[in-house]
């Protein structure tokens, strides 16, 4: 494969390294000034379809992703309503990839962040996405395939900038309307409109250069394709020399870590869910964001999903708690509940029935060749 | 012709390269709808030695690979 790499995916990566970290030190909670998974369980929570009172939260960064992709996605005539591949099974994948990320308690973008702030469990975690990735890649060489979108109307299009759009006006016309944590991750977060900016630049910018954690993987192993994951390389060193340069850097251990667990079974389960799942989908959660931006409705009803897992995850008891220090001393080591457990196994349950189901016979396949 | 429309990442690679496996055909025309496929498409190409040429028609494209 070509050797060539698209500047703008280390551009990408760099800036989405230096924004999570201005982010967490405008407020965010500690690795975590981006992640999706979280940042979606907060928009879930603030509009109380879980009432986990200390994630609750509506991001910013989450508007301006979608509306930066947008609008970049205007101005470059990349703006294309489509839809109808597969998009109740998109749901469904969403869901479990949110439920995965839970467990973990990130999304692979938080999970390189973790990476780049010295968190051994992401290093696990790490290790289950490429296991995941490496069985989705599996069933696409089988045929695997959620068939194709077409174009669709503009309100269709508009569904998810349409969403961002009334949630953005609400948060800052009736904010009363929405619930907010008072303590714990939701209640930590950076100024809005400073996280709206920040959100917007790096949306445009992931539009731009196709950034996606899962796709870096899977184009490495599949094509020998080294442009995306460049930009998972990139922001985990940015990261990184970013901490140790601000001195948040305490060497690598899986011990103690900000808003983590060293449950590594679930670490790595929770992640190969969420690995084998956006393959599936053809994107990681910020992928999904950025398309959804783009008028992708599919990726749209995706990020639905997502929310409503989060939105499960929570009301069920499946996210993983993390550890805690107390002031006295005292740790209690997080980890999952059974019935993460379980969600996660039908989780793979699941995944394998749609894997296997969504295989295309080979002569239909061939008949796509004219 | 392959027709890659509307199918998300990486299914339009992985056509191509299933073509350029089956066959090693001398050139090769593959149709998409999107920037990213054009993108996706052409690097991997390259890689394998075919020059590319894009065609812009009525919001999609057609790649033209032929080997170098």
């Amino acid at each position: 494969m070509s050797k060539r790499i698209n500047l703008w995916v280390i551009i990408t990566g760099f800036v989405i390294g230096v924004a999570a970290l201005a982010l967490t030190a405008f407020g965010n909670p500690a690795n975590m000034g981006f992640c999706i998974a979280c940042f979606l369980r907060d928009i879930a929570g603030a509009t109380k379809l879980h009432s986990a009172s200390v994630v609750q939260y509506v991001r910013p960064e989450i508007i301006g992703l979608v509306l930066g992709s947008t609008i970049l996605a205007v101005i470059t005539g990349e703006f294309k309503p489509k839809a109808g591949s597969s998009p109740a099974t998109r749901f469904i994948i969403g869901a479990f990839v949110m439920i995965g990320a839970l467990v973990f308690l990130g999304c692979p973008l938080r999970m390189v962040i973790r990476m780049g702030g010295g968190d051994l469990n992401a290093f696990v975690g790490l290790g289950g996405f490429a296991l995941g990735i490496l069985i989705g890649i599996f069933f696409i060489k089988k045929g695997f395939t959620l068939k194709r979108n077409h174009p669709v109307t503009l309100t269709e299009g508009m569904a998810m900038p349409g969403l961002m759009i009334g949630l953005l006006v609400l948060l800052i016309a009736v904010p009363t309307v929405f619930a907010f944590s008072e303590e714990g991750p939701g209640s930590k977060h950076a100024p809005m409109l400073i996280s709206l900016a920040i959100a917007i630049v790096v949306g445009a910018l992931a539009q731009k250069s196709r950034i996606c954690m899962v796709g870096g993987m899977r184009d490495a192993i599949m094509f020998k394709d080294f442009n995306l994951i460049a930009g998972f390389g990139a922001i985990f060193v940015t990261v990184l020399l970013g901490n140790i340069i601000l001195g948040n850097f305490k060497g690598f251990s899986a011990y103690n870590q900000p808003i983590a667990h060293e449950s590594w079974l679930w670490n790595l389960l929770g992640m190969a869910l969420v690995g084998w799942g956006s393959v599936l989908l053809g994107g990681c959660p910020l992928r999904q964001l950025i398309l959804a931006g783009e008028g992708n409705g599919d990726s749209a009803v995706t990020v639905l999903g997502m929310i409503v897992g989060a939105a499960f995850a929570h009301n069920f008891g499946l996210a993983g708690a993390a550890s805690k220090l107390a002031e006295d001393g005292t740790y209690t080591a997080g980890g999952v509940a059974t019935a993460g457990k379980i969600a996660v196994g039908i989780g793979f349950a699941v995944l394998l029935l749609i894997s296997i189901v969504n295989i295309l016979k080979k002569k239909t396949k061939e008949a796509a060749v004219i | 012709m392959i027709d890659a429309r509307g199918l998300s990442c990486p299914m339009p690679v992985v056509m191509v390269q299933n073509e350029v496996k089956k066959s090693s055909p001398n050139e090769l025309k593959v149709q998409v709808d999107s920037m990213v496929c054009v993108e996706n498409i052409t690097r991997f190409a390259s890689s394998k030695k075919y020059d590319v040429v894009v065609e812009k028609k009525d919001g999609e494209f057609i790649l033209t690979l032929k080997k170098q």
